[in-house]
């Protein structure tokens, strides 16, 4: 310890340690930097007794504010629902082909589908439910299988091809080409024809030829003019949306060996105002229709969806 | 001879049984794996029977000094230039996975995922840019301030070839699949045990360095490294532990399960940053800033205060990365207050590398490397007050899960250990390879600004990323539903993400600047430029005391 010395630049004393050239000197703790470690030495101790914090030999201590953070949890959820009860029980109760009449109604089950869409749907259907191959955009008029709310409800409770829900929407368009029961060359004919169906193709002798093929194969499903039938959940040919891609290619694929895509049946896995609020949702995209019965009786006003 | 024989007999034996293991492994991973050691078994089979002299050149590609001084530096040659490769390989990984996560079209299915490049910027940063670091200075300082030379030197050169392996090893298992998909503990059991060998060879090494010293005291940057060595060893025992599914084959199944195995894991992550990239990185802080400045440490007192208040606060800390979880409340409360506690014990290290400074505040504008090491320390105490935060858990509640902790990691790891290294560094090249200087002193200035302002986007961004995305997830509509989609929270970031790349693109160039600087300096060549200013070297005081005696 001989070599303690005062160093000039700080006035203070060193240690009279030395390694290296390095020496230390022996400035005392920073006054401030002691009591705010000691505050927060108080503070954990004070937390400590307000909080669970100590393990013992059958569960730890309790605190004195009595906090769980399940209970926490708890409660903030029971205020949530609280203040959804009063929505939910008036949703519960009303048919949900009288559900336009209560805008009001409409609104607060738009604003709670579009919550659980985002939750369940956005997977498939997209965030902005738009949709992609093999899935349909749920914004535009084309409904395979009804597009008024009861029609989109029991699409959500049924599911489409789920097995083990025998009202599940089922429809299963044949593999013509993979079963033998067209030709390449048929299938080449058809699809021409099918793309003249939207104007895509100009006529042609092949789609002449495909005419023939598709009265005898696909009008019993999808109509005469190719407009799709809804009962078959058979899709429309003659306009612009495509669910498998609108290019010769993706046709004859489909005609050849077709996608047969899936929803889940919702009715075991949503509750059925969850079920009602996403259908009012999905309903209100855009192309949502109005009851057929509704709309033909003129002594009831129809709430018009945008 | 007959101790090249013995030698050669044991890289045989070595060569023979990963042969042995690689045609009995039970999946193709392993297989490459023991490819992989039987090479490194090959290799050192060669270089034993073999008449060149590697030794010679090795030092002529290294172009080791004529007269390499009297400390064994050899291992820190190696490990600086080891550092500087591997930092260079971590940080290209960080900011490619930084461009994925802003376009995804960027994933490579199956070795170029997201999710296998993670761990590769992870580990190649934290274990093999830090970690080599943390080796090559460790072997250094505690030969200086011990006045020694290595106890050991052949197992000194083991420790480090054999975390070069290890590292090897680590990283093509990620590319590889093979992980137990514990964060910054993912190599599988094989490498665990290689690795837990190579750390009691570098304990050994260290501590009869230490047993050896001429000074009568250990000085505190040797008592940060022994913490650092001691509880990693500790930790990455406990956390490995797992039984293999099969000797020759990469899986293993952990012994904790469930909420104990989390706790496991978040005790040894936790620690993983504090002792290895706060306790190391504050031991080579205590050598090379009084080195540097020139400046006595500004308080004895408060080192040792603030080195047992921070190795007994903090390995308590683990559980607050696991609040509002099944983690039972009482632990949460425990992980959060000496969180709270650690604060202070935090800073007492910034302020005794700061206060150094006392009479040479001067040098911060004429010393590139002094001020290197100021943003470090400043960087270190921002990142060291926002951990306390992050760890309450009313704040915790919004920040946990977003990206404000990938934020916080990285002003930690960018702006502390990047930049307290990189300093490091620039002290070492010329001392090492007995160079009058550096090659350049003004493209340290250059590195300095590139790495500061690229932190500063990285960190800017990803705390207004995580702080949106935090209120995005808890939004609830005037209905009572929640108002966002985990899809819309993702296209709000996008912008976020791509200032988070910008940030890394001019952080990865100023480490350009360093290679080209170090590669320079190594070769012995100096830039025309105004001179900085720069510590003084004298080669004649830098030797053992034993030597010194002669």
């Amino acid at each position: 310890m001989a070599n303690k010395r005062i160093d000039e630049a700080t006035d203070t004393e060193t240690v009279g340690h030395e390694w290296d050239g390095i020496e230390e000197l022996n400035t005392p703790l920073p006054r401030w930097w002691l009591w705010t470690f000691y505050l927060t030495i108080i503070f954990a101790i004070a937390y400590m007794i307000a909080y669970p914090a100590w393990p013992l030999i059958e569960k730890g201590t309790e605190g004195m504010l009595g906090w769980t953070s399940r209970g926490q949890l708890a409660n903030e959820m029971s205020v949530a629902d609280q203040a959804r009860a009063t929505v939910r029980e008036r949703l519960a109760r009303i048919p949900i082909e009288r559900l336009p009449d209560d805008s009001d109604l409409m609104r607060a089950a738009v604003s709670g589908g579009r919550a659980a869409f985002k939750v369940n749907c956005v997977q498939c259907h997209g965030a902005g439910a738009a949709g992609s191959k093999g899935y349909p955009n749920l914004n535009d008029d084309e409904w395979l299988w009804g597009g008024d709310l009861r029609a989109i409800e029991y699409t959500l409770v049924h599911g489409i091809r789920q097995h083990g829900d025998i009202e599940t929407r089922f429809s299963m368009m044949p593999a013509f080409g993979r079963d033998g029961l067209l030709t390449p060359d048929q299938i080449r004919d058809v699809s021409s024809y099918v793309l003249t169906l939207s104007g895509k193709e100009e006529q042609s002798p092949a789609a002449s030829r495909g005419a023939d093929l598709f009265a005898a194969n696909c009008v019993v499903c999808h109509g005469e003019n190719g407009q799709g039938l809804r009962e078959f959940g058979a899709p429309n040919l003659a306009d612009a949306i495509w669910l498998y891609g609108s290019d010769r290619e993706q046709i004859a694929a489909q005609i050849d060996n077709p996608s047969h895509g899936m929803m889940p049946s919702w009715s075991g896995r949503l509750d059925p105002v969850t079920i009602k609020m996403l259908a009012a949702y999905v309903h209100s995209l855009g192309g949502g229709e109005d009851f057929v019965e509704v709309a033909a009786d003129p002594a009831i006003e129809v709430d018009e969806q945008p | 001879m007959e101790t090249v024989l013995t030698r050669a007999g044991w890289w045989l034996a070595a060569l023979l049984i990963a042969v042995v293991a690689m045609a009995a492994a039970a999946d193709s991973g392993f297989a490459i794996h023991m490819a992989i050691i039987a090479l490194a078994a090959f290799i050192g089979l060669w270089v034993s029977l073999g008449r060149t002299d590697y030794g010679a050149l090795a030092r002529g590609f290294l172009r080791t000094p004529a007269n390499p001084g009297r400390y064994d530096d050899d291992p820190v040659r190696w490990g600086i230039v080891a550092t500087v490769f591997w930092g260079m390989a971590g940080f290209l990984v960080g900011l490619y996975i930084a461009f994925q996560l802003a376009f995804p079209v960027l994933n490579f299915e199956p070795y170029l995922n997201f999710g296998r490049l993670r761990p590769l910027h992870t580990s190649a940063v934290i274990f093999a840019f830090g970690g080599n670091a943390l080796i090559a200075t460790s072997f250094y300082v505690v030969q200086r301030t011990c006045r020694a030379r290595l106890a050991f030197p052949g197992l000194a050169r083991f420790v480090f070839w054999g975390y070069q392996l290890f590292i090897v090893l680590a990283a093509t298992g990620y590319l590889l699949g093979i992980t137990q998909s514990k964060e910054y503990a993912e190599p599988e059991w094989y490498i665990d045990w290689w690795l837990t060998i190579v750390w009691v060879a570098y304990l050994a090494v260290f501590v009869g360095t230490i047993v050896r010293r001429a000074e009568p005291h250990i000085y505190v940057a040797n008592w940060f490294y022994l913490a650092f060595i001691l509880t990693v060893a500790m930790l990455h025992v406990v956390n490995n532990l797992d039984v293999p599914a099969s000797i020759v084959g990469a899986k293993s199944y952990p012994v904790f399960a469930g909420v104990q195995g989390a706790l496991v894991q978040w005790w040894y992550g936790h620690n993983a940053v504090g002792f290895f990239l706060t306790a190391g990185f504050l031991a080579m802080m205590y050598y090379f800033v009084p080195k540097q400045a020139e400046r006595p440490v500004y308080s004895y007192r408060l080192s040792i205060i603030h080195f047992w208040s921070l190795i007994f606060l903090y390995i308590w800390a683990g559980p607050h990365h696991l609040h509002y979880t099944a983690l039972p409340d009482w632990a949460q409360t425990l992980g959060m207050v000496f969180s709270i506690m650690l604060w202070m014990p935090s800073w007492g290290g910034m302020i005794n590398g700061l206060m150094t400074l006392n009479g040479a505040w001067d040098k911060v504008r004429t010393d590139p490397i002094i001020r290197m090491m100021v943003m470090a320390l400043a960087f270190y105490g921002m990142s060291t007050f926002e951990g306390p935060m992050l760890s309450i858990k009313s704040v915790n509640s919004l920040s946990h899960y977003t990206d404000w902790t990938i934020g916080h990691v990285h002003s930690g790891a960018l702006g502390w250990n990047g930049m307290i290294t990189f300093a490091a560094v620039y002290y070492l090249v010329p001392r090492l390879w007995e160079r009058e200087r550096l090659y350049s002193l003004r493209m340290v200035n250059w590195h300095f600004w590139l790495a500061t302002v690229g932190i500063v986007f990285y960190a800017a961004s990803m705390w207004v990323a995580g702080i949106t995305q935090g209120l995005m997830w808890r939004e609830y509509g005037a209905d009572g539903y929640l108002v966002n989609s985990f899809a819309d929270t993702v296209a709000a970031l996008h912008p976020m993400y791509i200032m988070r790349a910008f940030g890394g693109i001019l952080y990865l160039a100023g480490a350009c600047v360093m290679v080209w600087n170090v590669w320079l300096t190594i070769a012995g060549k100096l830039r025309e430029e105004k001179p900085m200013s720069d510590a003084p070297h004298d080669p004649e005081a830098d030797r053992p005391i034993a030597v010194l005696a002669e």
